[in-house]
């Protein structure tokens, strides 16, 4: 029985217990007509019964689920050789890897040493026993759990209650899964990232200059110290969402005081979600873009001027992450400006000011907290977007302020960490869970004050 | 003494009416830039779309070259076995080579023979092999078959490269220049609909490589993020909403909620390697870890969305099914949930948007291997469009630049195609109370 199947199987059988209940529940009243004297409506003595089915069944198969590979590959490879077990960790690793790889059919038998061979078959052997096992222990609870409810059903049982307290019960599950999903991160970063720590002095991760994260394979290997001293990411970063910036403010500023103050409400209407659209396109789009398009075009207008422009420059991703980050900017401004009161401009119409003056004097006053709440936002996105940097900045950790030359950023080190080969215990992967802590601390800290600028903010007006 | 009463009026006059000229220039300038900033967000949107269909439209149609194909019993099966195995591993590469031989009868030589056979796609073997395997029947028989032309072909017929331009950045010789002019002039070899690239998987020959694999990978990652994001974030919007007393724990919910909502999406990429890979040891590249991390990411959009459409349900709906006598569930579920579905399922639409079009945690979790095989399941390893994308823009050959546009062309459709819905579902079903 695959996990699928036995999904299936459970659902039907989920079906009938909701009949068996509800027909139980008319059937102990003498049927429809008798209906008065049930405390709930039949239907939820059909729910109970179905939920009694399902929820312990499914509750079983879900843990099976998810540490079912834990524990098999535990007991698999228990039953190794000795001297197969007494194999250093990394050995071991690829062993195991091995050992999967024969699993999913990536690798076939001939491939693979005689033992893991052995070890595989006995896997994959103990999984369908497993499958089978666990299909028979949910079927025989549900139809158990049908049994037992159905015999339990009177005209007097509080069946609604019963049902409701549970979907309630359920409803504030799901509303716990986000508070679950930030532990989660947390969690699963922060122990990576001190796994890291232990290896790497947390000093030499924040305050070293020098990045160079690759590993030795060999002992005598030339340059076979990594070092892991993420300033020169942390300040490519910066360089990067700083010419973002600097695109993405100004204009996203500008076109939002011009299409809320100026614009008639007919440009308004056409241009507002034409902007918008630059929010909806994929970020691998700019990162084409940036890589294909753009960084040439800065190249040769460097050279025609003068300037050695690197084909990776941070202002070749500063400019087009820039570009992605106006429609975010021009409409939270939009949203502030048209939250200043209207009286705050016949106020400073009355007094004579201009059109331009009354909304540098009045309502950009006004407006300025949450603006500036809305920039940071804005920064908190640009310092984790990702495949526009993947695709545009470079790879190496150089540390300068020049816009023209190559830098890298925290993304990029992440990605270039994990994608590809690896193996979980290396400083070189475990770094990107290191780094993945910092951005995930910095963009939360700066969406916290952001979000607590701008309620503060909108509550001043409402 | 007070300034202003030495001032003659008329000297009044003067200076109000030079502060008036520099202050409506002033004004004329704000409005200039305002004007200027609206116009560069305007052009970035037209520049960028422009640019890549631009690139991409080229790629819908590819040249193809129909070649008489005789199905030489002599070189698929000498022995005569007609075994699965034989037919499988036979040299197909030379039936398309003969018949290339047979149009040019002319061209001898080892070095001369490979220049003409490189005019026709290498992979187009492939499709011989699944037809004679298909039905063994063929073998013996001649048929005329179309296959894709080399991508330095099919470029130069859609102009792409200048016929003048030296041999090595033409990537085709002045022999292959002649043939090719032969083969267009005889109508063999001409642009058609471009089948290989909404019907293949990925491959390394850009005349072969399409988008069907990733397309296929995108549904079920999708399709299954559906599943798991909207009933959640619908439940988790009615208990916040409906249910929940307002005290320090639900706002510590609502707080979070917000703030996932601007975690960088590659954080839940690391959150899906170390938990789902790491901890559950699910496989990787699979579109069930994709779709897991993405449910994740996409449910505040979905809670948010759901709840304001919850919000805009006026409260005389539950006063009045309270009224009747229904228990607080039975007002949600039959009165409440109806009204705000429409909201929500625009809310989940634009967060499946999201989703399509998010790469960053994709990686994290493998989903970028070089996939030819077209995925079946949920746990077959798979890519998707985006992430289609990021991969064949990293290759070299100029022909990919195409694929690389022509993807995207097919992402933004499917997304232009999402977002009309949700703005469709809203204007058809907001009701206004």
């Amino acid at each position: 029985m695959t996990p699928s199947l036995t999904l299936l199987a459970l659902l039907g059988l989920t079906a009938v217990a909701f009949w068996v209940g509800r027909g139980r529940s008319l059937a102990t009243v003498g049927g429809p007509r008798g209906i008065r004297d049930l405390h709930s409506l039949p239907g939820h003595y059909g729910m109970l019964t179905a939920l009694w089915c399902a929820a312990p069944a499914l509750l079983i198969a879900t843990l099976w689920w998810m540490f079912q590979d834990q524990v098999l590959m535990g007991l698999v490879t228990s039953h190794l050789p000795a001297d197969q077990r007494a194999l250093p960790p990394g050995e071991f690793g690829l062993l195991v890897n091995d050992l999967r790889n024969v699993v999913a059919g990536n690798a076939t038998l001939a491939n693979v040493p005689a033992a893991t061979a052995a070890a595989a078959a006995e896997y994959l052997q103990l999984r369908g026993t497993a499958r089978l096992a666990l299909a028979v222990l949910v079927l025989a609870l549900g139809i158990i759990a049908i049994v037992v409810v159905r015999s339990r059903i009177r005209p007097d049982m509080r069946a609604r209650n019963s049902v409701e307290s549970a979907v309630r019960a359920l409803l504030f599950l799901c509303s716990l899964l986000a508070v679950l999903t930030t532990l989660a991160i947390l969690l699963s970063v922060l122990t990576e990232a001190l796994r890291f720590f232990s290896k790497v002095p947390v000093t030499e991760f924040l305050f070293s200059t020098s990045w160079s994260p690759q590993m030795a394979i060999r002992a005598d290997q030339v340059g076979a110290e990594g070092s892991f001293g993420a300033i020169p990411l942390f300040a490519g970063t910066l360089l990067i969402s700083l010419m973002a910036m600097l695109i993405s403010v100004p204009i996203g500023l500008m076109s939002a005081i011009y299409l809320a103050e100026y614009a008639s409400r007919r440009l308004r209407k056409i241009v507002k979600p034409l902007l918008e659209v630059l929010a909806g396109v994929p970020t691998v789009v700019y990162g084409f873009f940036a890589a294909t398009t753009l960084g040439p075009a800065l190249r040769s207008l460097g050279e025609n001027l003068g300037l050695e422009v690197a084909s990776e420059s941070a202002l070749n991703a500063g400019l087009v992450m820039g570009v992605m980050i106006i429609p975010f900017v021009s409409s939270l401004a939009d949203d502030m400006i048209t939250a200043v009161p209207q009286s705050l401009r016949d106020g400073a119409y009355a007094l004579g000011a201009t059109r331009s003056e009354t909304v540098r004097q009045v309502v950009l006053r006004a407006a300025l907290p949450g603006i500036v709440g809305g920039v940071l936002l804005a920064v908190s996105r640009a310092i984790g977007e990702t495949m526009i940097v993947v695709m545009a900045a470079g790879l190496a950790a150089n540390l300068t302020a020049n816009p023209l030359e190559a830098v890298t950023t925290v993304t990029v080190q992440i990605v270039t960490l994990l994608v590809g080969d690896q193996e979980f215990d290396s400083p070189k992967t475990l770094a990107a869970f290191a780094l993945g802590l910092v951005l995930f601390i910095v963009t939360l800290a700066l969406n916290a004050i952001a979000l607590y600028v701008v309620r503060r903010y909108r509550e001043q007006y409402e | 003494m007070n300034p202003i009463s030495t001032r003659t009026p008329k000297e009044t006059q003067l200076l109000v009416a030079r502060s008036l000229r520099r202050r409506y220039r002033s004004e004329f300038t704000f409005r200039a830039l305002g004007v200027l900033a609206v116009s560069l967000g305007v052009l970035a949107v037209f520049g960028l779309f422009g640019k890549i269909i631009a690139d991409g439209a080229s790629v819908f149609r590819q040249s193809y070259v129909t070649l008489e194909v005789n199905y030489d019993p002599a070189v698929i099966d000498p022995e005569g076995q007609r075994t699965p195995e034989a037919l499988a591993t036979a040299d197909y590469q030379a039936l398309i080579k003969a018949a290339l031989r047979e149009k040019f009868p002319g061209v001898e030589g080892r070095a001369n023979l490979r220049e003409l056979y490189q005019l026709v796609s290498s992979g187009s073997f492939l499709s011989l092999q699944r037809a004679v395997v298909a039905d063994p029947r063929l073998i013996g028989t001649r048929t005329r078959l179309t296959m894709p032309a080399d991508d330095s072909v099919d470029m130069f017929i859609k102009g792409q490269v200048d016929r003048n331009a030296p041999v090595a950045e033409r990537r085709l010789t002045d022999q292959q220049v002649a043939w090719v002019d032969r083969l267009t002039a005889a109508g063999i070899l001409k642009l058609q609909l471009n089948r290989e690239f909404l019907g293949n998987g990925d491959s390394r020959d850009p005349e072969q490589a399409g988008v069907r694999g990733a397309l296929l990978g995108s549904l079920l990652t999708l399709g299954l993020t559906l599943l798991l994001s909207f009933p959640i974030g619908v439940a988790a919007a009615i208990y916040l909403e409906e249910f929940s007393a307002r005290n320090r724990f639900t706002d510590l919910i609502e707080i979070n909620i917000n703030n996932l909502a601007a975690v960088p999406s590659i954080v839940f990429g690391l959150l899906g390697l170390a938990v789902f890979i790491g901890l559950f040891g699910m496989p990787r590249s699979a579109p069930l870890v994709g779709a897991l991390v993405l449910t994740l990411l996409t449910l505040p959009t979905v809670i948010i969305a759901s709840r304001s459409a919850l919000k805009a349900v006026p409260p005389s709906i539950r006063e009045a099914a309270l009224g009747m006598g229904a228990s607080q569930v039975q007002t949600v579920m039959h009165h409440v949930l109806p009204l705000a579905l429409p909201g929500m399922l625009t809310g989940a639409i634009i967060g499946m948007a999201r989703a399509l079009g998010e790469s960053a945690p994709l990686l994290m979790i493998g989903m970028v291997a070089f996939i030819v095989d077209v995925p079946k399941g949920l746990t077959d390893a798979a890519t998707v469009l985006p992430v289609q994308v990021f991969l064949w823009s990293d290759l070299p050959e100029r022909a990919f630049v195409a694929r690389t546009s022509g993807a995207i062309i097919v992402l933004l459709v499917f997304l232009v195609v999402m977002n009309a819905t949700a703005v469709y579902l809203r204007n058809r079903f907001e009701k206004r109370w």
